[in-house]
């Protein structure tokens, strides 16, 4: 799962250009590549980094750090600058960079969670398919009981993926769900648990309140369970998802993020400010459609991507 | 929704309540704060600086009506300018000519498209069309299926795609289906795709030309911003949409979208999705939106939508229990029920004028889902007796049915206790005639 080929290199670089023309499109004398650097460039550049929804604080700090560097002539061109820039980026992302390592006593439980349409039956179709490729097995549960079809939708990829499946009908609780996927789980020796949920938009108190109680029978029937929640986020809702992810946080406790649809947004920024106002690794990161486009996440890598 | 840029509105009209006149001191400071609430609410720069233009021309150029305080004044004309913004006229979609009619809906992933077509279904079935949906996403696993069992709960016929073949067969083979079946309306759904997908957005285009639809709608989330306005415009130069349905608008998204997708893009929100529920689908008017941002509510919305819900022969029928005072159980239940189907508490509330603003204090008082929930199981758990005279109802009654309902006694009796009250209040009420008592009648709780 470590896997870092050229291939997704380019292709995270190409998922990531929207964001990265946004923030030096605007910033003329960087999109250059040439000449010397001012107080134009440097306001120019903050600026680019609040559109690309990095955040007003972070984007201060950033830009405050380059001055003074500016200032006592440690950046002599926007080629300097650009690399400083690079190195801060990787500096804040790396404490979060924490692969989601599946480990002994099995199973080893996740529970995804997240709002309406951000992609989290795809994602748990795309882990299973990279645990698997470990030589995990891996067991599927459709906790996802509301949306119409959901079910079905899991089950495709287990059988793309080759795991096992546990499923309840439609409209059944899905607590019950994840319930029975544990107690199959154990019977058959299983590693890893994925568990998909409803999509829920975070602004609703007693939908909240019913992750809440997925996430605690899970605990009772094996203690330390879930192992992981992780919290599947669209990039391209940018700073919305920060909300989500503070609330979502309040109610599940969420251990790891994914953050899905980098390519297609320009608020590619997010994926900082989420360091700056959660405190949870960032596993995956997601910039297309195919299986291979979700990846663990890499600081180094998506530092470099960016800029 | 809106809840911020509401509060802000009406802070800014306090500030110019009190003052004699509008003058060009007081309605600078004033615009000042509209323009930084917009801004904040995600508004595209542009379209924000256009309209408090507009509203500086027309306040200090126009005469002040003489019945208006400048605060009224004030927001009139912000009122007209913010419907304008967002389109003016409401638009419907284009269903006038021979039927069938196409209706394509496209979007990016996740933003809501399958749902939103089962949604414009019901819509449609309560505008006396007859639909038809048709998955043509043959890409998602199980979209063909999602589709199919929303269909099947709303008793909508699916077109019986075959996910092997291709989408722009797939529509075209289902229009003429739905032409030899009678059905007036088509509604396609396609695959979702990222807009700078050009070997999928040619198969839109071939869709388009393949069926030659009345409407493109392009779905889009709300909450990405001004992303949506972005997507918007993208598929508008590819495909001309004729207009948009903004999804998601009962989360907290900031609703920059809404107000400046038509300004920025020009094509026109023509619904939008407030919840999860089916039924939860509006079409958009741009003058009742404006009203409901600026806390001044939207009573026409509220009767459409109690017009939906309510039979008027029921309601004739309750009306004579009222006055004979016999109110029971029963019919607490359908009221219930009915209340339920309008939508959320918070909604309806928003909806009433002068609860706009107010509507984060009321957060906690509303009844939430869940108490619904309850109270209804209680009664369900009781027999029909009990229902029709609560009196029979002792100790041990009490405990059977809190433990069928999976409640306790105590939320039995509570249940017990507002029901008596309010059947006291009825009686009060209809038997004085006045109206003052209704006014405080406590559904719940």
């Amino acid at each position: 799962m470590n896997g870092q080929g050229g291939s997704f290199f380019s292709r995270l670089k190409a998922g990531l250009s929207k964001t990265r023309e946004l923030l030096f499109m605007n910033v003329e004398a960087i999109a250059r590549g040439i000449g010397p650097i001012d107080e134009n460039v440097l306001s120019e550049l903050e600026e680019a980094l609040i559109l690309a929804d990095t955040g007003a604080e972070l984007s201060h700090e950033y830009v405050e750090a380059l001055r003074a560097k500016w200032r006592r002539g440690e950046l002599s061109d926007v080629e300097a600058l650009r690399s400083e820039l690079r190195r801060m980026v990787a500096e804040t992302l790396r404490p979060r960079m924490a692969p989601l390592d599946v480990r002994p006593p099995y199973p080893f439980v996740v529970l995804v969670v997240g709002v309406n349409g951000v992609g989290k039956t795809t994602t748990i179709g795309k882990i299973a398919h990279c645990f698997k490729g470990e030589g995990h097995p891996v067991l599927l549960a459709a906790g996802d009981t509301f949306r119409a079809a959901a079910i079905e939708q899991l089950k495709v990829w287990a059988d793309r993926v080759g795991t096992d499946f546990v499923r309840h009908k439609e409209g059944s609780d899905s607590s019950a769900v994840a319930f029975d996927a544990l107690r199959a789980a154990t019977a058959r020796g299983t590693h890893v648990v994925l568990i998909d949920t409803a999509g829920r938009l975070h602004t609703k108190s007693h939908l909240m309140e019913e992750m809440r109680k997925v996430v605690r029978v899970i605990g009772r029937e094996i203690p330390g369970a879930p192992h992981e929640v992780l919290l599947v986020l669209d990039a391209t809702n940018g700073r919305n998802a920060i909300a989500q992810a503070k609330t979502f946080q309040e109610f599940t406790g969420v251990t790891g993020l994914a953050l899905t649809k980098l390519d297609g947004t320009a608020k590619g920024g997010v994926v900082l400010s989420v360091t700056r106002e959660i405190d949870a690794p960032i596993r995956f990161i997601g910039v297309g459609e195919s299986v291979d486009d979700l990846r663990p996440f890499d600081a180094g890598a998506f530092a470099e991507a960016l800029f | 929704m809106f809840e911020n840029l509401t509060e802000k509105f009406q802070g800014v009209l306090k500030t110019l309540r009190g003052q004699g006149r509008i003058s060009e001191g007081n309605i600078e400071a004033a615009l000042r704060e509209v323009r930084l609430a917009l801004l904040e609410a995600d508004v595209n720069y542009n379209v924000v600086k256009e309209f408090t233009a507009a509203v500086k021309e027309k306040a200090l150029g126009a005469e002040v009506l003489a019945s208006l305080s400048p605060d009224q004044h004030f927001i009139k004309i912000v009122h007209g300018e913010m419907a304008r913004m967002m389109g003016g006229e409401a638009r419907e979609l284009n269903l006038a000519r021979r039927p069938p009619v196409p209706v394509m809906l496209v979007g990016l992933q996740g933003s809501g498209k399958t749902t939103s077509c089962g949604k414009l279904a019901l819509f449609l079935q309560k505008k006396k069309r007859s639909p038809f949906l048709v998955p043509a996403d043959v890409y998602r696993p199980a979209a063909i299926e999602q589709l199919k069992v929303l269909g099947g709960q709303i008793g909508i016929p699916v077109y019986d795609s075959d996910p092997g073949a291709d989408p722009v067969d797939i529509c075209r083979e289902a229009v003429k289906f739905a032409d030899l079946s009678g059905y007036d309306t088509v509604l396609l759904d396609t695959a979702g795709r990222l807009h700078i997908d050009e070997e999928l957005m040619e198969e839109l285009r071939r869709i388009k030309e393949a069926v030659d639809p009345g409407d493109i709608l392009l779905v889009a989330d709300a909450m990405t911003g001004q992303d949506a306005v972005n997507v918007a415009r993208a598929f508008h130069q590819k495909l001309s949409l004729t207009g948009v349905v903004l999804t998601k608008m009962d989360g907290d998204a900031r609703g920059g979208a809404a107000l400046s997708i038509r300004a920025v893009t020009g094509a026109p929100l023509k619904f939008v999705g407030v919840g999860e529920k089916l039924d939860a689908l509006e079409p958009f008017f741009p003058d009742r939106m404006a009203s409901r941002i600026l806390g001044m509510g939207d009573i026409l919305t509220l009767v459409e939508k109690a017009q939906d819900t309510i039979d008027e022969k029921q309601a004739r029928e309750l009306e004579r229990k009222l006055r004979k005072s016999q109110f029971t159980l029963e019919d607490f239940r359908e009221q219930l029920l009915r209340l339920r189907k309008m939508g959320s508490m918070e909604d309806l509330l928003g909806m009433i004028p002068g609860m706009g603003g107010k509507l984060k204090e009321m957060k906690g008082a509303a009844p939430d889902e869940g108490e619904l929930k309850r109270t209804l199981a209680i009664i369900d758990s009781m027999t029909r007796e009990e229902r029709r005279n609560v009196k029979i109802l002792n100790g041990s009654r009490r405990k059977r049915i809190a433990l069928g309902s999976g409640t306790s006694v105590q939320e039995v009796n509570r249940l017990l206790k507002n029901f008596q009250q309010a059947e006291g209040m009825i009686k009060r009420f209809s038997q004085a005639g006045t109206r003052k008592g209704a006014r405080n009648l406590p559904f719940f709780r």
